[in-house]
C-alpha cells in the first residue's frame, strides 16, 4: 500500500514534470537558435495566458490606465470570444511580441556576451510582467478553454481493478502530457525535416556562417521567438487552467531553470528528461523527506539537485562537453 | 655540453633548466604530441618551430601546465615536476605570452602589468582592505619595478590607457611586459611576432634579445617566421605532426634533410 | 577649464595610486562627506530618512557587495536576497543572544557569518560559469529563505514567524527599535556605507582586485599567469557576501525593524540589487551608489507623479514602475553597458577640456 501510494506520488510528479518540460522546451528553442538564455519565458507564459483570458472575456486592454487617466469607466467591450478563436488571436499577439523583441532588443545586442543577453531578458521579464498587469489588470483570472478537468474516473477504476488501489490523477495532467508529447514531436520534426528548421540549426551553430550562406538572422529569430511564444501560450493555458492566471504562473520559469541545468541547455530530449526527473524528484522528496523538515521543500529541491549535479557534470545530462583552449 | 656551451657570439649558456622527457599528449584518440624530448638551458634562446598543427602550442601548454601530458616527465632545475595546476607552475618562475593576446581588457596597461607581479605581493586581505602597512609598501615597491619594465619597453605614454583601446602591436608589447614583470626564470613566447609588420617585428626582436641580454632570462619561443627564428635563437626544435624531427643550432637544423623536406619544402639551396 | 588635471603633478607612486588622483575630485568628495555628516543629520526628517536616504545607503552597501562579485570578479549572482536574509537573521540571533555586546559588533559579525555562507554557495563557481552559475545561485536564494521560514530556532520560536529588532543604543542613542530617530538611523547607515565603500575601493585598486578582474576578463589566462582561481573566486564570494550581509543586517535592524524572510528577502530583492549595479555601472563603486540612488528614487518619484499628482491608483503606479525598470535595464544594456558611472566619467572627460574642446 505504501508502495502504491508512493507510485501515485511518482506518477503525479511525472505529470508536473511534463509541465516543466514544456516551459524548458521554450528555453531550449530560443537558446539553440539565438544563444539567448531567455529568462522571460515564464513571464511570456503568464502574458500569453493573461492575453488569452482578456480576449475571451472581451476586456478592454489598458482599461485600468484609461480609466485612471481620463476619469472614464471602461471595462468590457461587452462580447466574449470563443476559446479557439481567442487562442489564434493570442498566438498572433505572441508573434507580434516576437517581432517587437527582435526589433527593439535583440537586434541591438548581437554579438554581446551571453550573460549580458541573459540580464537583458531579466529586464524583458519585468517589462512584460508590468505590461501584462497594466493591460489586463493584476487580478487572479479564471481560464477555461474547455479542457477536461477533475480526477479521472477511468484511471481510478482501472487501477482499482488491477492493483486494488485507485490512482488519483487529474485529467488535465493527462491532457497536458499528451499535448506536450505532440508538441515535442512536431518541433523535432520541424527542426529536423524542414528547410526553416535546418536554417534554425545553422544559426544556432554559427551566426556568421549562417549569414554567409544567405540565411536571414532576423527572420530566424522572429520565427524562433514566435515558436517560443506559442510554446509559452500552451504552457500558459495548461498552467492557467490548473491554478488560475496569476503572477505565480511566471515562477514556473524559475522551475524550468534547474530542468535545463540538468538536461543541458542545447538538448530537446534533455529538456524532457530533465523535466521528468525534477518533477518526480521533488514530489518524492517532499513525500519522503518533507515531513521531517517542515515541508515546502519543492521551493528549493530542484535547484539544489541541479546544483549538486552540475558540480559533477557541468555540461548537463545531454549537453556537449566543453573543451577549453587558449 | 653537460654544463653549458658558448654561443658563436660569445654568450655563456648554463646547465639544463627545463628538461622534457618522452612527452606524449593525447586528446581523445588524437596524439597531439608524440614522445618528444628536449631541454632548455639556462640563459639560452630556444625556439620551437614547425608547420601549422605540428603541436607547438600544445607543447607550450604542456610546459606551462595547462595541458597535462599522458606520458613523460618534466624536470625543472633538476627536480621532477609533479602534476601541477597552471598557477603553481607560474609560481615556479615560468611566465608566458599567448598566441591570441590574452590581456585583461577591462584593466589599464599599468594594472595588467602589475598582475604579473602577483606572486611577489603577499599582503593579507585585511591589510589590503585598509590599504595600510604591508599592502601599501608592497604596492609602491612593486610599482617601481613595473615602471622599470614600462621604461624598458617604451610604453610610458599608454600607462593608464585601458588595454581594450590599444592597437595590436602595442598589446603584444604589453603582454610581454606583463610576463617580464613576473621576473621569470623561463619566458615562454607563443608567436610573439604573428601578425606584425616589419617594423614591429624588428622592435620585438630587439626586446627579446635585450631581455635575454640584460636580465639573463631564458627564453623559449614559438615562431612561424623562419628568418627571425634563425637569427634569434641559439638552438631550435623542429616539430611536424606531433613528432620531433630536428633539434640543434640553426645551422644544423637548416641542413637537416628531414626538416628541409617537412618544413622548408624543396631544396633550400 | 575649472575641472582639470593639468599642473596636478604626482611626485610619488603612492600619490598616483590614491583614490581620487585629481585634486578637484578630492575636494568634491570631502565636501560631500562634510555635508553628509555635519549638515544632513540636523535637517533630516523621518520622511526623507525612511523613503530615500536610509534605503539608499543600505542598498548602496548591498550593491557594492554584488558589484565586487559580479562587476569585478565576473561571477553573476541571483542569491543576493538570500544572503541579505543571512545577515538579517544572524544579527537578530546575535542581538537577542548577547544583548550586552555593542550593536556595531553584531552587525560586523553578521557580515562575517554571511561571508562564510557565501563561500559555501560560491564553491560551485569553481566548476561552472556564466549563467549556469547564475542559476546555481538561485539555489542559495530559495534554500536560505526556506530555511529561515521553516526552522523556528532562527526566529526564536515567535508566533508570527517574524523577527523583530529590540532596541539597542550607541553612546546612549537608540539606533534600532521603535524609538530610533531619523538622524540616528541615517548616521549609522552612512557610517557603514562610507567605511565599506572605502574598503571596497582599497580592495579593488590593490592586488586582490586585480586578480578578481583578471578572472573576470579572461579566466584561463589568469590561471596560467598565476591567479589561483579557488582563492580568487572564493575571496570575491566572501567579501561580497560580507557586504551584502551587513546590508541585510542594517535593512532588518535599523530600517525595517521587523521582517519575515520570504517577504523581505525574496527573489525580487536579488533582482533589485542586480539592476542597481547594471544601471549604476558594473565594476564601479561610484556606480553602485548611483544605481542604488536611481532605483530608490524612481518609485518615490513615480508615486509622487502618478499617485499624488495625477491621482492614479497605487497598484497601477507599481505596474508602470515594473515596466519602466525593465525597459531601463534593456536600454542601459544596449546603450551603455557600463551604466551611469560611465556616463559620469564621460561628462568629466568632456569637462576636462571645456570650454576648449580641441
Amino acid at each position: 500500500m505504501e508502495f502504491l501510494y508512493a507510485s501515485e506520488v511518482l506518477v503525479n510528479g511525472l505529470m508536473a514534470g511534463v509541465m516543466y518540460s514544456l516551459v524548458a522546451l521554450g528555453f531550449v528553442l530560443i537558446y539553440k537558435a539565438s544563444g539567448v538564455f531567455n529568462y522571460a519565458q515564464g513571464v511570456m507564459a503568464l502574458f500569453a495566458a493573461m492575453t488569452l483570458v482578456g480576449i475571451m472575456e472581451g476586456r478592454v486592454p489598458f482599461a485600468h490606465m484609461i480609466n485612471a487617466a481620463f476619469g472614464v469607466h471602461v471595462e468590457n467591450f461587452g462580447w466574449t470570444v470563443p476559446g479557439l478563436l481567442a487562442i489564434l488571436l493570442t498566438a498572433l499577439v505572441m508573434v507580434g511580441l516576437a517581432i517587437a523583441i527582435e526589433k527593439l532588443v535583440l537586434k541591438h545586442l548581437v554579438g554581446q556576451e551571453p550573460i549580458i543577453l541573459f540580464m537583458a531578458t531579466i529586464g524583458l521579464a519585468w517589462f512584460l510582467e508590468g505590461l501584462g498587469d497594466v493591460m489586463w489588470g493584476a487580478d487572479v483570472k479564471v481560464l477555461d478553454v474547455g479542457l477536461p478537468q477533475g480526477i479521472s474516473e477511468t484511471v481510478e477504476t482501472v487501477t482499482n481493478n488491477w492493483l486494488g488501489y485507485g490512482f488519483f490523477i487529474d485529467r488535465l495532467d493527462i491532457w497536458a502530457a499528451v499535448i506536450a508529447a505532440v508538441l515535442v514531436a512536431a518541433l523535432v520534426g520541424f527542426s529536423q525535416y524542414t528547410k526553416q528548421g535546418r536554417a534554425m540549426r545553422a544559426v544556432a551553430d554559427d551566426h556568421q556562417a549562417a549569414l554567409s550562406v544567405g540565411i536571414s538572422l532576423q527572420f530566424i529569430w522572429i520565427m524562433v521567438w514566435s515558436i517560443a511564444g506559442f510554446v509559452a501560450l500552451v504552457a500558459g493555458i495548461m498552467w492557467g487552467t490548473k491554478s488560475g492566471v496569476q503572477f505565480s504562473l511566471s515562477l514556473i520559469a524559475l522551475k524550468a531553470l534547474p530542468v535545463l541545468m540538468l538536461g543541458g541547455f542545447t538538448s530537446i530530449p534533455g529538456a524532457i528528461v530533465g523535466g521528468l526527473i525534477i518533477g518526480m524528484g521533488e514530489k518524492l522528496f517532499e513525500y519522503f523527506v518533507g515531513p521531517m523538515v517542515g515541508g515546502a521543500t519543492e521551493n528549493w529541491f530542484a535547484y539544489v539537485l541541479a546544483l549538486i549535479f552540475l558540480v559533477f557534470r557541468p555540461q548537463g545530462l545531454f549537453g556537449e562537453r566543453i573543451i577549453e583552449r587558449v | 655540453m653537460q654544463d653549458g656551451y658558448t654561443t658563436p657570439d660569445g654568450r655563456q649558456i648554463g646547465p639544463v633548466l627545463l628538461d622534457l622527457k618522452n612527452i606524449t599528449l593525447r586528446f581523445g584518440g588524437v596524439e597531439a604530441i608524440k614522445n618528444i624530448s628536449f631541454d632548455i638551458r639556462e640563459g639560452e634562446i630556444r625556439a620551437i618551430i614547425g608547420p601549422n598543427g605540428a603541436g607547438k602550442s600544445s607543447m607550450l601548454n604542456v610546459i606551462s601546465g595547462f595541458y597535462v601530458p599522458q606520458e613523460g616527465e618534466i624536470w625543472f632545475k633538476g627536480h621532477r615536476r609533479g602534476p601541477m595546476k597552471p598557477y603553481e607552475v607560474a609560481r615556479l618562475g615560468l611566465a608566458r605570452t599567448f598566441q591570441n593576446i590574452a590581456l585583461f581588457d577591462g584593466m589599464s596597461v599599468l594594472d595588467n602589468i602589475m598582475t604579473g607581479r602577483m606572486n611577489m605581493m603577499k599582503a593579507s586581505l585585511f591589510s589590503q582592505a585598509l590599504w595600510w602597512g604591508k599592502a601599501e609598501r608592497e604596492e609602491t615597491a612593486n610599482r617601481e619595478q613595473v615602471e622599470k619594465i614600462i621604461d624598458f619597453l617604451e610604453i610610458q605614454n599608454i600607462r593608464k590607457t585601458p588595454v581594450g583601446r590599444l592597437p595590436y602591436g602595442l598589446k603584444k608589447r604589453v603582454e610581454l611586459a606583463r610576463a617580464l614583470a613576473a621576473e621569470p626564470r623561463i619566458l615562454l613566447l607563443d608567436e610573439p611576432m604573428a601578425g606584425m609588420n616589419v617594423e614591429e617585428k624588428e622592435d620585438m626582436c630587439r626586446f627579446i634579445l635585450d631581455v635575454n641580454d640584460e636580465f639573463g632570462t631564458t627564453i623559449a619561443l614559438i615562431e612561424h617566421d623562419m628568418g627571425v627564428v634563425m637569427d634569434l635563437s641559439d638552438r631550435v626544435v623542429v616539430m611536424d605532426y606531433g613528432r620531433k624531427i630536428g633539434d640543434g643550432t640553426p645551422d644544423e637544423v637548416r641542413n637537416n634533410p628531414e626538416v628541409i623536406s617537412a618544413y622548408l619544402g624543396v631544396a633550400h639551396e | 577649464m575649472f575641472y582639470r588635471e593639468a599642473g596636478d603633478f604626482k611626485t610619488s607612486y603612492r600619490d598616483d595610486g590614491q583614490t581620487f588622483p585629481i585634486r578637484l575630485d578630492r575636494w568634491g568628495y570631502y565636501a560631500v562627506l562634510a555635508v553628509a555628516f555635519l549638515v544632513v543629520p540636523f535637517v533630516i526628517d523621518s520622511y526623507w530618512a525612511n523613503a530615500v536616504l536610509v534605503p539608499f545607503l543600505i542598498y548602496a552597501i548591498a550593491a557594492i557587495g554584488l558589484n565586487i562579485l559580479t562587476g569585478y570578479a565576473g561571477q553573476v549572482s541571483l542569491g543576493t536576497g538570500g544572503f541579505m536574509a543571512v545577515g538579517a537573521y544572524a544579527v537578530y540571533k546575535l542581538m537577542t543572544a548577547f544583548p550586552g555586546v555593542p550593536i556595531v559588533i553584531h552587525i560586523v559579525l553578521a557580515g562575517a557569518i554571511t561571508a562564510i555562507v557565501g563561500v559555501l554557495f560560491g564553491l560551485p563557481s569553481l566548476r561552472i560559469k556564466g549563467f549556469y552559475l547564475a542559476v546555481a545561485t538561485l539555489a542559495a536564494q530559495f534554500f536560505l529563505v526556506w530555511l529561515f521560514n521553516k526552522v523556528p530556532w532562527f526566529y526564536n520560536y515567535s508566533a508570527s514567524g517574524q523577527i523583530t529588532a529590540p532596541e539597542r543604543t550607541i553612546l546612549g542613542w537608540a539606533v534600532t527599535g521603535p524609538a530610533t530617530t531619523a538622524s540616528a538611523k541615517y548616521l549609522i547607515c552612512l557610517t557603514f556605507a562610507v567605511v565599506l565603500a572605502w574598503i571596497a575601493r582599497n580592495l579593488t585598486r590593490g592586488m586582490v582586485g586585480r586578480k578578481w578582474m583578471a578572472i573576470r576578463d579572461m579566466d584561463i589566462a589568469a590561471e596560467i599567469i598565476g591567479v589561483n582561481p579557488l582563492t580568487a573566486k572564493l575571496s570575491a564570494f566572501a567579501v561580497s557576501s560580507f557586504f551584502v550581509g551587513i546590508a541585510g543586517a542594517l535593512l532588518f535592524s535599523v530600517y525595517l525593524g521587523a521582517a519575515e524572510a520570504s517577504e523581505a528577502f525574496g527573489i525580487n530583492k536579488s533582482f533589485l540589487v542586480l539592476f542597481m549595479i547594471i544601471i549604476g555601472g558594473l565594476g564601479s563603486i561610484f556606480g553602485s551608489f548611483a544605481g542604488a540612488a536611481f532605483l530608490v528614487l524612481l518609485p518615490v518619484l513615480l508615486k509622487n507623479l502618478l499617485v499624488v499628482q495625477l491621482g492614479w491608483p497605487t497598484d497601477l503606479a507599481a505596474h508602470i514602475e515594473l515596466m519602466i525598470v525593465g525597459a531601463l535595464i534593456i536600454f542601459f544594456l544596449i546603450v551603455e553597458p557600463h551604466g551611469l558611472a560611465r556616463l559620469w566619467a564621460l561628462t568629466k572627460e568632456k569637462l576636462r577640456l571645456w570650454p576648449f574642446p580641441h
